[in-house]
C-alpha cells in the first residue's frame, strides 16, 4: 500500500533519523496533561503528546457486583474514537480499533492492582461503586494509545467520590473522597519497521510499521500486560529490546504523574 | 414568581463568558471550539470531500451533514451512554437547518461536507455553542460563506425574560421558558427557533430582539477569533 512511504521511512531511520526531524526513541515534545478539566466528570485528564489530543472523563456509578466476586466494584474503559478527530473515523457503533485501545487501557490499569476493587464495595452481594472512564479522541495525530492509557490513570487519580446519601448520589457536589491508587502504570507502544524500533508514531509512520508491542509496566519497571500487534512477527530478541525500551520510556512518561 | 438576582451578578441581558478558538483540531479541514460558561464545544469539518455510497451523492449541489454529540461524562448527572439517542439526532439535525441557509453548496456538486459537534462538558445551551462552533469551523476551512452564523438561547426565567439561561435557571421552580435561536448577524435573519415551556407573543419578540443583540456580541467573539489565527504579518 505505502510502499514508497515505508521504504523512505527505513532510510531515513538508517541515519538514526524520523520524519519530523525526532530520534527514534523520543515522544513529541511537549507533552501536556491537565486534570480536572472538566467539572461535569467526578475525574477528567487531557493529554496531548506533540498534536495527539485525547479527554478521559470518569463518572461514577453504582451497580451491583457480579455473584461470584459480591465484594468487588467494578472498573469499565471504553474509547470513543471520534470522527471529529480522524477523517477516517466515522461515526456510528465501536469499531475494532477503539475496542482493542479501550480492553488495552483497561488490562494495563486492572493488572497492575492500581485499585483494589474490594474497597469500591458499599454492601457486599448488594452494592458498589463502579468507575467509569471514558477515553474521547479530540486529535489523532497517531499513537492514540500510549495518550489514551496516560489520560485515563491520570482522570481515575483526580476522580473525587460524588456525595451519596441514603441510596442517593448528587453528582452536584464532589466529596473529598479520592479513589485509592495504589500505582502508577504506564503503558507504551514500541514499533518495529525494517530492522529498526521506534515509539510514539506520527500518522505516517503508524500506516507502514510491520510489527508493534504495547507494555505497560509498574513503577518497580515490571509488566502488568503485553499485546503484540501488527502484521509481521518478532523475534525473542526483539522483544527483550523493545521490552527494555518500554521500561525506560515509561519512567519518563511516569514523570508526568507527579 | 419574580427573579431578582442572576448567579455572579449577571444582567439579564448578559451571556455567561464566552471562549473562542479557531483551528483546534489540526487533522480538521477546520475546527473550532466555543465555550460559554460551563457549557463547551468542540467542531470539525471535514469537506467538502467524496461522498460514499454514490448515489447519495447530488450533481447539482453537496450535501451538509451534522453530528451532534455529548461526551459520556459531559452530563450534569449521570453518565451519557455513547452513541447517540432521539435527543442528538434531533439537534444534529436543527443543527444542519441554522447552518444549511449561509453555505453556497452549489459550488461542491457530488461532495459532503460532514460536521462533527463534540462536547466534553455542557451546563444548558449546548446545541447553541455547537451552532457558534460549527459556524467558525466551516468559515476556517474556507468554504463559501454569505454570513457567520451565531446563536444563544433566550427565555423566561420566572417573570424576567434574560439571554443565556444557565442549568439553575432551566429548572427554575415557578416556570422557565427555554427558546435557542440562531441568528445571521448580517443578513438579520433567524435560522433556529425552538422553544421549550410558555411565553406570550409579546414577550416572545421581546425575547428575540434581546437575542439578536446577544448574537451580535456573539458575533464579534467568533470574527475576532478567526482573525487570530488568520493575522497577517507585517512584512
Amino acid at each position: 500500500m505505502h510502499k514508497d512511504l515505508r521504504e523512505y521511512i527505513i532510510q531515513l531511520f538508517g541515519k538514526g533519523h524520523r520524519l519530523d526531524g525526532r530520534s527514534p526513541l523520543d515522544y513529541r515534545k511537549p507533552i501536556e496533561l491537565k486534570v480536572g478539566i472538566i467539572p461535569t466528570a467526578e475525574g477528567s485528564a487531557q493529554v496531548k503528546i506533540g498534536d495527539t489530543e485525547v479527554i478521559a472523563g470518569v463518572k461514577m456509578e453504582l451497580g451491583t457486583p457480579y455473584p461470584d466476586t459480591p465484594d468487588q466494584g467494578g472498573i469499565i474503559i471504553g474509547a470513543e474514537l471520534l470522527p471529529l478527530s480522524n477523517p477516517d473515523f466515522e461515526a456510528g457503533p465501536p469499531q475494532i480499533q477503539s475496542i482493542e485501545l479501550a480492553r488495552l487501557v483497561d488490562r494495563g490499569i486492572r493488572e497492575s492492582e492500581a485499585i483494589d476493587v474490594k474497597e469500591l464495595c458499599i454492601e457486599p452481594g448488594k452494592k458498589v461503586w463502579n468507575i467509569i472512564v471514558d477515553i474521547c479522541t479530540i486529535n489523532d495525530a497517531g499513537n492514540l494509545l500510549d495518550a489514551s492509557a496516560l489520560a485515563t490513570i491520570a482522570a481515575i487519580m483526580n476522580t473525587r467520590f460524588p456525595k451519596y446519601e441514603n441510596d442517593v448520589i448528587d453528582y452536584k457536589v464532589k466529596t473529598d473522597a479520592k479513589i485509592n491508587v495504589k500505582e502508577k502504570p504506564i503503558t507504551v507502544t514500541i514499533y518495529k519497521v525494517g530492522d529498526f524500533f521506534f515509539v510514539n508514531p506520527d500518522t505516517d509512520e503508524e500506516k507502514v510499521y510491520d510489527a508493534r508491542l504495547t507494555v505497560t509496566t509498574l513503577s518497580n519497571d515490571s509488566l502488568c500486560s503485553l499485546q503484540k500487534g501488527g502484521n509481521y512477527p518478532l523475534t525473542v530478541e526483539d522483544i527483550d529490546k523493545m521490552i527494555s525500551i518500554a521500561i525506560e520510556k515509561a519512567r519518563e512518561l511516569r514523570e508526568y504523574l507527579k | 414568581m419574580t427573579y431578582e438576582q442572576r448567579k455572579n451578578n449577571r444582567g439579564f441581558d448578559e451571556t455567561r463568558p464566552i471562549e473562542a478558538k479557531v483551528g483546534v483540531i489540526k487533522r480538521a479541514d477546520g475546527s473550532a471550539y466555543f465555550r460559554i460558561g460551563n457549557t463547551a464545544a468542540y467542531a470539525a469539518v471535514y469537506g467538502p470531500r467524496n461522498l460514499h455510497p454514490k448515489f447519495l451523492q447530488d450533481p447539482a449541489r453537496g450535501i451538509l451533514r451534522c453530528n451532534y454529540n455529548m461526551m459520556p461524562f459531559s452530563g450534569s448527572g449521570e453518565r451519557v451512554r455513547p452513541g447517540g439517542n432521539r435527543r442528538s439526532k434531533e439537534i444534529s439535525l436543527v443543527t444542519e437547518k441554522s447552518l444549511l441557509p449561509v453555505l453556497e453548496l452549489g459550488e461542491y456538486p457530488n461532495s459532503v461536507v460532514d460536521v462533527f459537534i463534540e462536547l466534553p462538558q455542557t451546563e444548558a445551551g449546548s446545541r447553541c455553542a455547537g451552532i457558534c462552533a460549527a459556524s467558525m469551523a466551516l468559515a476556517d476551512a474556507g468554504l463559501i460563506m454569505k454570513d457567520l452564523v451565531t446563536a444563544v438561547s433566550v427565555g423566561k426565567v420566572g417573570d424576567k425574560i434574560v439571554v443565556d439561561l444557565d442549568g439553575e435557571e432551566e429548572h427554575f421552580e415557578e416556570g422557565s421558558t427555554d427558546i435557542p435561536i440562531a441568528y445571521l448577524p448580517n443578513l438579520d435573519k433567524i435560522t433556529l427557533l425552538q422553544m421549550d415551556g410558555q411565553i406570550t407573543k409579546d414577550e416572545l419578540l421581546k425575547a428575540i430582539e434581546m437575542g439578536k443583540a446577544a448574537c451580535k456580541k456573539i458575533y464579534e467573539i467568533q470574527k475576532a477569533a478567526l482573525k487570530e489565527k488568520y493575522v497577517i504579518e507585517d512584512a
